[in-house]
């Protein structure tokens, strides 16, 4: 047993409204910089759609993640036989193309133009090169389904669902939609870090922060191509691969990332994990079928003495340990089975975990007329006509396994149920507590999962200890030494080159 | 005077500064070391230009190599004309691949408007004296069909007198200007080396092939 903390995330996507505060928060922040511009640490997704850059999600265009091959785990993109191969030119990289060239405006124009019998305008132009840009497509250009004849239409994840749910997904009446908000997964395997021929993406072992070294990374970009979910960005001016950073220095005092702290909709909940590192290999190599059910065993009890033993063996403190027995990460997780690590299959074991989006309340449709449920008594339709199928979001959060996300919508669906039966009372209270016991819930987990839902705070959401930096390297070394000096750790601009 | 200035002076001012100032900026400077690639922003025209520059290079590099180390056995070797015409056909093949690499490297770093962005005037002139020191290359194997006997009896022993501090300058003047300019131009770029983004083949990754898959630090001194 190896146990490691790890702080992990859940993002309940039932309450998510893809207000985009969270982009916003983390652009002003961290990539508002030349050569970063184009980059969206997080960035909101409206899924069905092809999200961002562009079908991130298919793998066979973009060799992301891990494959077993012979029982063991190898890179999709490269084993170390092949890896050289690349360097000269890479065929799976992701070019600009696939995110959009990032643009402004002319405003100048607006006050310096000459007096013409026209208003004068701003026209567009590309942050690259500065020229005339024509805007075909941005980072949110499905926004709420626009133009879903085009891009709803093209996400990898219909390939699961048959003709006849595909048709009903995209026609006018019937369509339905919900938002992925999407930052880096911090995984416990990152297929990044794995890939990197330089050494320099590492993984911090006391809060399992992915991060990588400014100063070690020679923009090689094998990270780019590796990680399925297209969250390490190349920044094209200093010629370095960038990535969030879980705005650590915040986390390391006990705060919130800036894009949970900014959350309109409180959808973001940040807590402890430990789990089992020697579990990583093992749990890799199963089959599809069994990633999510391997995935959370690899998790650890933080109430298990054995468990407690080993993690204070590898340095974890006691803060942290009690910080995990808090954790509302490991009670939506694992306690609940409610949160869903994004596409399992990829077998980097993410950090982060969602909470699947209910679908609408009416669910059928007769002679193109939505209608309400017949009774009162089923609020939400079964989850066999549900607008949305269940093998959409089997493939997004369940290797293609509909059990365990049929698990989680039951029981949010039973909750909800069991929930008006008790404050509106027109549920009869008989068939609402028979939902529960058949959604494997408890009415005190029901009470609990009600108040974590939607009567969180601020400590509720987000149970981070401190890190204790100060009683680690940084003892050691001259505390004016990075004076002044911002982002990276170090003083020097990021300039390109010599 | 000239003579000891370019066989002597000039390749000594050239390694060392090479050397030195690769060494400094990795430890002063390590931020700038990267292999500045620009094929986020193109690669159609990449595809083509890098791809055959580099294996073309790679491959000629390592001939200028294996006859620096050996240059009796090639010396052997090219005794029959046959064998002769097959290794200059072979160098020149990989020559030529790596000048149409290099020729598309620069027409694409002309005409891609994003890339030019990233372009600067270090760039063009390594970009320069690159084509000088292939198209040398490929004239001399043209011109002279035994170049490669040239360089393991004349051109090896000289390489070797540099760097045991005995320079033997004497090899090199009596060759015709063409490969002359070959040697000054190789010696330029290897000038050029720490002042460009050529220093990314100095931190060519090799050491990937025998580090674990997962890099984990640990910020606690004496934890693992």
């Amino acid at each position: 047993m190896d146990i490691r903390s790890q702080v992990a995330m859940v993002f309940h996507l039932d309450k998510c409204i893809g207000c985009h505060t969270c982009s916003i928060a983390c652009k002003n922040v961290w990539t508002d910089r030349k050569g970063a511009d184009y980059m969206w640490w997080n960035n909101v997704e409206t899924k069905p759609g092809t999200g961002y850059p562009t079908k991130w999600e298919d793998q066979g265009e973009y060799k992301g993640g891990w494959i077993v091959k012979d029982g063991k785990l190898e890179l999709r993109l490269t084993g170390k036989g092949k890896f050289l191969q690349k360097i000269f030119y890479q065929p799976d990289l992701p070019t600009m193309d696939e995110y959009y060239e990032p643009w402004t405006y002319r405003y100048e124009d607006l006050f310096n133009g000459p007096e013409l019998d026209d208003q004068p305008t701003a026209i567009p132009i590309s942050k690259v090169t500065g020229e005339y840009i024509d805007v075909e497509s941005g980072p949110n250009w499905d926004d709420d389904l626009g133009g879903s004849a085009l891009y709803a239409r093209n996400d990898p994840n219909l390939a699961a669902m048959t003709e006849e749910q595909r048709l009903q997904l995209l026609s006018i009446e019937t369509l339905v939609m919900f938002y992925l908000p999407r930052i880096c997964n911090h995984c416990a395997n990152p297929a990044c870090v794995a890939a990197c021929p330089s050494g320099a993406i590492y993984k911090r072992g006391e809060d399992g922060i992915v991060l990588v070294n400014q100063n070690v990374c020679r923009g090689w970009r094998y990270c780019v191509s590796a990680c399925p979910y297209k969250k390490v960005f190349y920044n094209w001016s200093t010629g370095k691969s960038e990535k969030c950073l879980l705005c650590y220095p915040r986390v390391e005092t006990g705060q919130a990332p800036a894009c949970f702290h900014s959350c309109v909709g409180r959808i973001r909940y940040m807590g402890v994990l430990l789990y089992d590192a020697d579990k990583i290999q093992e749990a890799g190599v199963r089959p599809d079928a069994e990633l999510v059910d391997a995935h959370r065993d690899m998790l650890a009890d933080p109430f298990d003495p054995a468990v407690i033993e080993s993690a204070r063996k590898n340095g974890v403190t006691e803060q942290i340990l009690k910080a995990a027995q808090k954790s509302p990460v490991y009670k939506f997780v694992k306690e609940w089975g409610l949160a869903l690590a994004p596409h399992p299959e990829f077998r980097t074991f993410p950090s982060l975990f969602y909470v699947p989006a209910l679908g609408p309340v009416t669910y059928s449709v007769e002679n193109g007329i939505a209608l309400n449920p017949t009774s009162t008594d089923e609020i939400f339709a079964p989850l066999d006509q549900a607008r949305l199928p269940m093998s959409y979001l089997a493939s997004l959060f369940g290797a293609g396994q509909e059990a365990p996300v049929r698990y989680a919508m039951k029981k949010m669906m039973a909750i909800r149920t069991w929930k008006r039966a008790v404050t509106v009372g027109d549920v009869e209270m008989q068939v609402a507590l028979d939902g529960l016991r058949e959604a494997d819930c408890t009415t005190e987990q029901a009470e609990a999962i009600y108040r974590l839902t939607s009567l969180c705070n601020y400590e509720d959401r987000f149970v981070i200890p401190p890190s204790h930096r100060e009683q680690a390297v940084e003892v050691l070394t001259n505390p004016l030494e990075k004076k002044g000096a911002a982002g990276f750790g170090f003083r020097e601009q990021p300039q390109r080159g010599f | 005077m000239l003579d000891k200035f370019l066989w002597v002076g000039f390749p000594y001012v050239a390694l060392v500064l090479a050397i030195v100032v690769s060494i400094l900026r990795f430890v002063w400077k390590p931020f700038s070391y990267s292999s500045l690639s620009s094929q986020f922003l193109e690669n159609k025209q990449l595809f083509w230009g890098s791809g055959l520059w580099h294996w073309g290079i790679v491959w000629v590099l390592t001939g200028h190599l294996v006859a620096f180390l050996i240059p009796g056995q090639i010396l052997a070797w090219n005794s029959a004309p046959f064998r002769l015409y097959l290794l200059e056909f072979t160098g020149l093949t990989a020559a030529l691949l790596a000048l149409v690499g290099i020729v598309a490297l620069m027409v694409r770093r002309h005409t891609s408007s994003r890339v030019k962005v990233v372009t600067t005037a270090m760039d063009w002139i390594l970009l320069g004296f690159l084509l000088l020191q292939v198209t040398t290359g490929i004239d001399t194997a043209l011109r002279y069909r035994w170049g490669s006997s040239w360089y393991a009896s004349n051109a090896a022993p000289y390489l070797w007198s540099l760097l045991s501090l005995s320079p033997r300058p004497e090899l090199i003047v009596p060759l015709p200007w063409l490969p002359k300019i070959h040697i000054l131009s190789g010696f330029s770029v290897i000038l050029l080396i720490p002042f460009t983004r050529l220093v990314h083949f100095l931190v060519v990754p090799i050491f990937y092939y025998w580090r674990k898959p997962q890099v984990v630090i640990w910020n606690r001194k004496g934890l693992r």
